[in-house]
């Protein structure tokens, strides 16, 4: 087995609804990841997930120097950001990509896929 | 000696397919496979030059590569405990089942198709494991350095291995999707049998081979599937013509070719191909491509060609594929019904300068209008664009015709 980040793409600019068109949008979408995540759970893929607040929450530290340097924002100015991630463990990358397909649809945003080197 | 190291090299690259992919299958690792496969050849270097070249060198080279990867895994097992795991994997887990078709080569043939590898990625790692090309060869048929090449291959060799791309064939739900990836794969090794890109020889007849073979193999996998019986059918309709293709070291082209030549048992398999497709009737690419090529080998002589035939057919074709590539052959089948100067003005509208058979086709139809000068000049550009020595010696040739008169 191996643990995959699936990494979910989205604007950096959020409304009130947030990646979402509408209220409505937005609940059908917690909808379906939440029974998303249930599955993952009941398949035994699961990890661990969660939604990150904006980007403009972000903060980037640089220690490689003598006294950290912290720089308010995201580490790059895009348009698209990670607005949330699942970590799940699969046998291989057709099992991830398939789950990540599956996901992509739940949450409605884009979703990048990478293997962990391992974990800590 | 020489000679014998030259046999040894070509025996060593028929099988290095089979090889690998037996390797791979073994022991889950790319790297290891080619580097066990490296060690093999040296061993077979050494030893055969003596004793003969083994009844079964298939067999021999897969027995010695597989002693080679254990000996290494064994030395490194120490300082890796990952190389231990590989090693205890191979021991203890008997292979996994393959799905309906036993075949290493397709296994590793959906591996390296992979969607997650880059397309351009994926036909290098196919001629690099499958077809046994080396990195250099592989670069010059896509016009890139080697060193570029090597890093898209060592790059894709990466992704699969930390991304566990996982070595087996889809399942059956997933094959469909799967299968335009491979086909393109199988297609283009053909295709660089068929007409070499590099300057070493005009033809790749293990090449041409190999794509057959594995296109059979996927045929078994999947019967249903139109579009496999079309490449199929594809690549028999045109490789039975591959012997009457070259002579004296030049390309010879379909209406010059002796007929007589042409492997007619290659031909009936390719037609019964054609008409099964039909009788499936939901048309796709390689179908159209080899019912074209029906067509051609139905016609005794060139001159017998149904040419209106084969221009619906392209039609029918563009409405698939509407790539500048099928509007040039196209326009190369409208000169027979339309003559020359139509086709040219098709040709000259098509954004090809950069693909030798656009500069070829127009140098023939400059010929043909008698437009000597431009075709000569075209010819020149066709010939400088091409590496293939049979195919410069024909333009050549049709070049120096011009100059006689």
């Amino acid at each position: 087995m191996t643990h995959y980040l699936l990494a979910v793409h989205g604007p950096a600019e959020r409304n009130e609804f947030g990646n979402y068109g509408s209220k409505q949008e937005m609940e059908e979408a917690f909808a379906a990841t939440g029974a998303f995540n249930e599955k993952l759970h009941t398949d035994g893929y699961w990890v661990f997930a969660g939604g990150l607040q904006p980007a403009s929450t972000a903060t980037v530290v640089d220690g490689r120097e003598e006294t950290p340097v912290m720089t308010d924002g995201p580490y790059l100015e895009t348009k698209e950001v990670i607005g949330g991630f699942w970590v799940i463990d699969a046998p291989d990358l057709d099992v991830a990509l398939k789950l990540a397909a599956e996901g992509s649809k739940a949450c409605r945003g884009k979703v990048e896929v990478r293997p962990f080197e391992g974990l800590a | 000696m020489h000679g014998e190291t030259a046999a040894v090299e070509q025996v060593f690259r028929q099988e290095y397919g089979r090889l690998i992919a037996s390797l791979v299958r073994r022991f889950g690792d790319i790297d290891i496979a080619e580097e066990a496969a490296g060690e093999a050849l040296v061993a077979a270097l050494e030893k055969w030059p003596e004793s003969g070249v083994p009844p079964n060198p298939g067999g021999w080279l897969t027995i010695t590569a597989g002693n080679r990867a254990i000996d290494r895994i064994r030395r490194e097992k120490q300082r890796d405990a990952k190389h231990q795991a590989a090693l205890m994997h191979q021991d203890d887990t008997p292979h996994e089942p393959t799905g309906p078709v036993e075949d290493d080569r397709l296994r590793l043939l959906f591996t390296c198709c992979h969607p997650a590898l880059a397309p351009e990625a994926r036909i290098a790692l196919t001629l690099r494991l499958l077809g046994g090309l080396t990195v250099a060869e592989i670069a010059q048929a896509f016009l890139v350095s080697e060193t570029t090449m090597a890093q898209r291959v060592t790059r894709a060799k990466k992704k699969i291995a930390a991304a566990k791309v996982p070595f087996r064939v889809p399942e059956a739900a997933d094959v469909p999707e799967r299968l335009g990836g491979v086909l393109t794969v199988l297609f283009l090794i053909f295709n660089e049998g068929y007409l070499a890109t590099s300057d070493g020889d005009p033809v790749r007849a293990d090449l041409t081979r190999e794509a057959i073979r594995l296109t059979r193999v996927l045929r078994q996998l999947l019967p249903e599937e139109p579009e496999v019986a079309g490449l199929l059918g594809l690549l028999l309709l045109t490789e039975a013509r591959r012997e009457a293709r070259v002579r004296n070291g030049q390309l010879v082209p379909l209406d010059e070719q002796d007929r007589a030549g042409w492997d007619r048992g290659l031909i009936a398999e390719g037609h019964d191909l054609v008409r099964e497709c039909l009788a499936i009737n939901r048309p796709g690419r390689y179908q159209m491509l080899a019912a074209i090529n029906a067509v051609h080998t139905d016609a005794p002589n060139a001159s017998d060609t149904d040419w209106s035939q084969v221009v619906a057919l392209y039609d029918q074709l563009t409405r698939l594929d509407p790539s500048p590539i099928v509007a040039l052959n196209r326009a190369v089948a409208v000169a027979e019904l339309d003559g020359p100067q139509v086709a040219l003005t098709l040709i000259d509208r098509l954004p090809l300068t950069g693909y030798h058979p656009w500069h070829a086709a127009r140098a023939d139809l400059l010929r043909r209008l008698g437009r000597t000068a431009e075709a000569k000049r075209t010819y020149d550009a066709a010939i400088a664009a091409t590496h293939n020595s049979a195919e410069r010696a024909y333009l050549s040739r049709k070049r120096g015709e011009l100059l006689v008169r």
